[in-house]
């Protein structure tokens, strides 16, 4: 317990010196508020933000429905709505694609050229053109999550079959196993390492992708709000905007690591 | 009973231009119920024997015929233990071993008790919800083994399935499989290139020449098990194809000196 302590207080030195140093920076006047807040004038705005903008009216609401009707948390569920969303349409056009073209080289070839030339295209090139087939709202900013999604889990799908051991095929083939069989307890299974690391990969450019699409076809969302809070200059609510999208990335990734480390509980690389 | 019979066996490999004759004219005929070890210097084709047998990897001439049938594909009825374990990672010791069964559509509690069954039989029982892992080499060939004995191939195979093994875990396997192979009485053509190992385990040793893979001698073992290494026959047995042995690993060593001269 106390080495866990001391560990958790290293990891805290620098965070908080940094932290110090910049507080006593905006006390002293170096900078002014507007361009730089102190971190305490961002923490007040994130608790206020973080908290409900009215008070409880039982006749209305329920007291859950209150306590997160903050204005972070609307923007933070808005964004991780469009962010799994996005990535549900993005993954799961990629992962069927992606294990068709591994498994068949006839389809790899068909499809080969055209995911070549579309892969290095950015997703935020695609903004003018999304806004131009959806509109505005939520549409484009999935369209725009989903493209980002895309390439890696198709990537990563197709060497993950690709580079199945040729000894498990073997092995398989000689209990006798058929052709359906063999992909899907064989083949799927011994890619899901590949697989993971691309959804890993995935969720995470969905998540750049959403913070950018909101700046441009939605109202509300994290992005949103910081790109609004800069036309009325709040920097501190900027950067409590900023710190809400670090630790949401932050959750998603780890949220997405627990589930790796329990699909691959078998593979040796997570050994302790 | 003659089960597998080899006639006019040839393998030709040819890789960016070269030509490399792995096997040439095997003749084998093999019993039921016979343990056979093919005994070799690394590179002389009798893992690629093995793998002709198995349906892996098909001869360029001649035929294989098991029970009358040609090999044409690898089949249930021939299981083969890899020397790499080759168990699938992602299932536990059970599923592994059950694995073989549920592609045959066996029904779920007789797959049940077959798993059991064998668990017992291999000393696995304390290992069934682990993964392969978790286990130690000698373990999870234990597991590969009972993965094919689930199947009740009437035909084992193996593929130098000790070799990456320690030798006090080689020695309590061998035990193991010649009580598994006395109880069930399967056919088990087993490759190695320790001479020790196929004296211990065979009936019948067949000596492969290096390249081409040909057979050099058909030894029979007459001498009574278990089997005692330090007993004088046994010695006798094992200077004579030591020579043999020794002899295809020199001329190998030349051929390759000759190739690559220094």
């Amino acid at each position: 317990m106390t080495r866990r302590l001391k560990g958790l207080l290293h990891g805290a030195l620098v965070p908080l010196v940094v932290l110090a140093v910049w507080e006593a920076c905006s006390r002293a006047g170096f900078v002014s508020a507007i361009v730089l807040p102190a971190p305490t004038a961002v923490a007040a705005k994130w608790w206020q933000s973080l908290l409900p903008a009215q008070a409880y009216d039982a006749a209305t609401q329920s007291r859950l429905a209150w306590l997160l009707s903050g204005e972070l948390i609307q923007d933070a569920a808005s964004s991780l709505y469009r962010v799994v969303v996005g990535f549900l349409v993005g993954g799961g056009l990629a992962l069927p694609l992606g294990l068709a073209m591994g498994a068949k080289p006839r389809v790899y070839d068909l499809c080969n050229p055209l995911v070549q030339v579309l892969r290095p295209i950015p997703p935020i090139a695609y903004i003018p053109l999304a806004i131009l087939w959806f509109g505005l709202g939520n549409p484009p900013a999935v369209f725009l999550i989903a493209i980002g999604a895309f390439f890696p889990v198709l990537m990563n799908t197709i060497a993950g079959v690709r580079n199945v051991d040729g000894i498990y095929l073997r092995a398989a083939k000689n209990l006798g196993v058929g052709e359906w069989t063999l992909f899907v307890r064989v083949i799927l299974p011994a890619a899901t390492p590949y697989i993971l690391a691309g959804v890993r990969i995935g969720i995470g450019t969905a998540f750049i992708v959403v913070i950018v699409s909101e700046m441009i076809a939605v109202n509300d969302g994290l992005g949103f709000r910081i790109l609004e809070a800069r036309e009325f200059m709040w920097s501190d609510k900027i950067i409590a905007g900023m710190f809400t999208i670090g630790l949401l990335g932050l959750a998603l990734d780890t949220g997405v690591s627990r589930l790796n480390n329990h699909l691959l509980r078998w593979h040796r690389g997570l050994e302790h | 009973m003659t089960q597998i019979v080899a006639s006019k066996v040839q393998k030709v490999f040819r890789t960016a231009g070269l030509e490399v004759v792995a096997l040439k004219d095997i003749d084998l005929a093999i019993g039921k119920g016979e343990f056979v070890c093919l005994l070799g210097p690394s590179g002389c084709g009798k893992s690629t024997l093995l793998n002709a047998i198995a349906g892996f990897s098909l001869p360029t001439g001649g035929t294989i015929t098991v029970d009358g049938r040609p090999v044409a594909a690898p089949g249930p009825d021939r299981g083969m233990v890899f020397q790499e374990y080759a168990l699938f990672p992602w299932m536990t010791v059970a599923q592994n071993i059950a694995f073989g069964l549920e592609v045959q559509k066996m029904p779920k509690a007789e797959i049940a008790a077959r798993v059991d069954q064998l668990l017992g039989m291999l000393n696995l029982k304390d290992f069934r919800d682990r993964f392969p892992k978790d286990l130690s080499g000698g373990m999870r060939q234990r597991v590969a083994i009972a993965r094919i004995l689930a199947l009740d191939s009437p035909i084992m195979l193996m593929d130098e399935p000790f070799g990456a093994l320690d030798a006090l875990t080689r020695r309590n396997l061998q035990d193991e499989l010649l009580r598994i192979w006395s109880a069930t009485g399967k056919t088990i053509i087993f490759v190695t290139h320790s001479i020790e190992e196929s004296i211990y385990l065979a009936d019948r040793i067949v000596v492969m020449t290096y390249r081409p893979g040909t057979i050099k001698r058909d030894q029979r073992v007459a001498l009574a098990r278990p089997r005692d290494p330090a007993a004088a026959e046994f010695n006798e047995l094992k200077r004579e194809l030591s020579r043999l042995v020794m002899a295809e690993q020199q001329r190998h060593a030349a051929e390759e000196m000759g190739m690559y001269p220094p």
